[in-house]
């Protein structure tokens, strides 16, 4: 099974999906990014998926999920770098992500963390 | 009994058929016959009528070089030796009901073109009767070959009808840059389910190319907002905000304003402004920068 790398930039931790998304994977990085946070203390988490082709209503789920267990814990969820056939899909899904904020990409997702905090 | 009758009955129709077909086939040699002696005086009596019913826009030679291969194919599928005639002819046809339909000619004035034929030859053969059944048969032929020229047209026309439809579709759209980071999206017309698509594509596209952070979607010129239209443009705005831009309406006409609190719409935390230039400040301000006098 391919695993997410979780990676620490100051105060963030930015997670760039770039595989093909299983289940199996998806429950992975939710369980590790956990840990991340608890481990490092961050106070923000940016997921970018510029990679991501297709979303079905499974993935636009984990990604809302995702928000809700970082803000468990204190951090704000930027979800970045989403294509724009990818954002269709997700509305027609009925999913508007609503406790995630978004991001154009990877370098406006970490300066409004920065404005933030 | 019934069944015996009705079997006898039809044989008698099929029999009836048979021979007015035979009729036709033997009939037609003549005819062909006949069209070849008197090409050039039907051909002209046949371009005349033609130009009369053009009216100008096609000129006497252009006309009559356009029937004289047509007139041309016609006696070699009549004559029924060619077996290609016909299928030549028939593509003859649709290109010549294609040009029309694409130049202005109403449906009838370009069936009217084949059909002429039949009156003229009819001035010559009615005369003689011994032409008559050939005539007749004739007559049918062309009948065929004019309501195949009327299907060709009807299919070109609703071709063109597609065509611009499309190309008004992608002339409504348009997405402009107003500063940086900032686009506008003037909507003219009706929003329905396809434009909507095109749209929301068109944005979130142009969102992505300016790495824009803020979309101003002008209303001004959409005719109606029912609970469909909001419906769209709620998700249109849902999608920006996935991608990270905010987006700004505006431009909601005083009767569009009535109707949507009427209806009952809620447009939610989704900022809206009476003007383009009130939607500009706010996405100006928005992006950090101060608006004031110099």
């Amino acid at each position: 099974m391919e695993r997410v790398p979780i990676l620490k930039i100051g105060p963030t931790l930015f997670v760039s999906i770039q595989i093909d998304l299983q289940d199996q994977s998806v429950v992975q990085l939710q369980e590790d990014l956990a840990e991340e946070l608890v481990a490092t203390r961050a106070t923000g988490v940016i997921i970018d998926i510029t990679a991501v082709e297709i979303v079905d209503s499974f993935i636009g789920r984990m990604l809302a999920t995702i928000g809700s267990i970082s803000r468990l814990f204190d951090a704000e969820t930027v979800l970045v770098g989403m294509r724009p056939a990818v954002a269709i899909t997700l509305v027609e899904l009925g999913l508007s992500l609503d406790g995630v904020r978004t991001a154009l990409d990877a370098d406006q997702g970490l300066r409004m963390l920065n404005g933030h905090s | 009994m019934l069944d015996v009758a009705f079997s006898a009955s039809v044989k008698t129709v099929k029999r009836h058929i048979g021979l007015s077909l035979v009729d036709i086939n033997s009939g037609q040699g003549r005819m062909a016959d006949f069209l070849r002696e008197n090409e050039a005086k039907l051909l002209d009596r046949w371009s005349e009528i033609v130009f009369a019913a053009a009216r100008g826009r096609a000129s006497a030679d252009e006309v009559r070089a356009e029937l004289a291969d047509l007139y041309g194919l016609v006696v070699r599928a009549v004559s029924g030796a060619d077996e290609l005639a016909m299928g030549e002819l028939r593509a003859a046809l649709a290109t010549l009901s294609r040009s029309r339909a694409r130049s202005g000619f109403s449906p009838s004035e370009t069936a009217l073109a084949v059909f002429s034929l039949k009156d003229t030859v009819y001035e010559f053969v009615a005369d003689t009767a011994a032409m008559v059944p050939e005539y007749l048969a004739f007559a049918r032929t062309v009948d065929d070959l004019g309501l195949s020229t009327f299907e060709t047209y009807a299919a070109a026309r609703e071709e063109i009808i597609k065509q611009q439809a499309e190309a008004m579709l992608e002339l409504s759209t348009p997405v402009v840059q107003l500063w940086d980071r900032i686009i506008a999206v003037p909507l003219v017309g009706t929003l329905d389910s396809a434009r909507t698509q095109l749209v929301m594509e068109k944005m979130l596209e142009a969102l992505v190319a300016n790495g824009a952070t803020h979309a101003v979607i002008d209303i001004t010129g959409v005719a109606t907002v029912d609970t469909e239209v909001a419906q769209h443009l709620l998700k249109t705005v849902m999608a920006a905000r996935l991608l990270g831009a905010q987006c700004i309406i505006c431009g909601i006409r005083p009767q569009i304003a009535h109707t949507i609190v009427s209806l009952g719409i809620e447009f939610g935390d989704i900022t809206t402004k009476a003007t383009l230039a009130g939607a500009l400040e706010h996405a100006l301000r928005g992006s950090g920068l101060k608006v004031g006098p110099a």
